[in-house]
């Protein structure tokens, strides 16, 4: 994803960034596949929707539309955003069958309150976190984002963001805005103690806050990790470490 | 771009808020592409439908067998979940335009995709 070294946040805007070259790794490279997907899978766990139901359910951030694929793959239908005109167009492509919108999340989502029954978003939320033109301003934006999310999801739904926040910083910029629009929630950190498979879910409530789903490590694929902790770092902004539970 | 879509889209032009609804369909290029039949979900989005922007949309579209309204007991009648099946989820317009009722703003539709990019002015801060 980055080249040597540099986050591609740093890079210029997400639809520079995303043009028809990353597309095409998107379809072709089976890796980046397999990684979205996964992703896309936890995403879609985290969200806890009701057993066997179809939900109506928005991708932030969709681009090839990776993730929306393994949505109509549970059963969901999807409507998906990008900035991106290449990976948009790769969607096309693949043919996926959620309904797409050329759009930046940073300046609003366009539906009205209570469309959504639940939101995804893989890897797309910090691209929020870099001002691209002069006139951007990051917290902004963010909150511009969250707030509108907070509209269009149904009352007591969730959203769960995928993200590669650079540092704490960012990561509690992004928690704070979304905290001021209105949501409770926490972040999930899958595999901490991995620099290679460390993984940030921010799964975000609209209505009373429910449980934070255990995050996953590598020794609690199968069975339940004995040793290790993992910190859930609530956004009221205290860390809080607890053991894992019996599945 | 689905009628369901269209019918849920709002306009998000600075200061317009719910008077941003329903946007203005225009459609040069329509395709009708058979979707999967899923009583259970036409049946939970009943609710959500904006009958009149929906009726609106589809008179634009010049679709027939249009139900007018729920009816009672939609969700077991099988002969109105298609209908409303076929309307939200299998016409798709391919090229048009969407205009904000409120702005007057245009969003252009192009291979089924809605342009909803906004000018700075145009962004709520």
């Amino acid at each position: 994803m980055a080249s040597r070294g540099q986050r591609p946040e740093h890079s210029g805007p997400p639809e520079l960034f995303y043009d028809k070259k990353e597309a095409r790794k998107y379809v072709r490279n089976s890796r980046m596949i397999d990684v979205q997907t996964k992703m896309a899978g936890r995403a879609l766990e985290l969200l806890c929707l009701p057993e066997g139901q179809p939900c109506y359910l928005l991708d932030i951030g969709c681009g090839s539309g990776l993730s929306g694929d393994y949505l109509s793959d549970e059963g969901h239908y999807w409507v998906g955003i990008d900035i991106s005109p290449a990976m948009l167009d790769a969607a096309l492509d693949r043919d996926t069958e959620g309904d797409l919108l050329l759009g930046d999340m940073g300046q609003g989502i366009p539906f009205k309150p209570g469309s959504f029954d639940g939101c995804i978003s893989i890897s797309a939320v910090q691209w929020l976190c870099s001002a691209n033109k002069k006139s951007d301003i990051p917290a902004k934006r963010l909150y511009c984002f969250f707030s509108a999310l907070y509209s269009v999801l149904v009352h007591g739904a969730r959203a769960v963001l995928q993200l590669y926040p650079e540092n704490s910083e960012q990561l509690e910029l992004i928690t704070t805005q979304a905290t001021k629009a209105g949501f409770t929630g926490g972040v999930v950190v899958d595999y901490p103690n991995s620099a290679r498979a460390k993984k940030f879910y921010l799964c975000l409530f609209s209505g009373p806050s429910t449980f934070i789903p255990m995050a996953q490590n590598e020794a609690n694929e199968e069975e339940e990790a004995r040793e290790s902790t993992f910190t859930v770092e609530s956004l009221s902004g205290s860390s809080v470490a607890e053991t894992p539970r019996r599945k | 771009m689905k009628l369901l879509t269209h019918n849920l889209l709002s306009s998000h032009v600075r200061g317009v808020g719910p008077r941003g609804f329903p946007l203005r369909l225009q459609a040069t290029e329509v395709r009708i592409s058979p979707v999967e039949f899923n009583p259970d979900f036409v049946a939970r989005m009943i609710p959500k439908v904006e009958w009149a922007a929906l009726l609106e949309a589809a008179d634009t579209l010049h679709l027939v067998e249009v139900p007018k309204e729920p009816i009672q007991g939609y969700e077991h009648d099988e002969r109105f979940l298609r209908k409303m099946h076929h309307v939200l989820l299998e016409v798709d317009v391919l090229e048009g335009t969407l205009q904000c009722p409120e702005s007057g703003r245009l969003f252009p539709i192009s291979r089924g995709i809605p342009n909803m990019l906004l000018s700075d002015e145009e962004t709520e801060t």
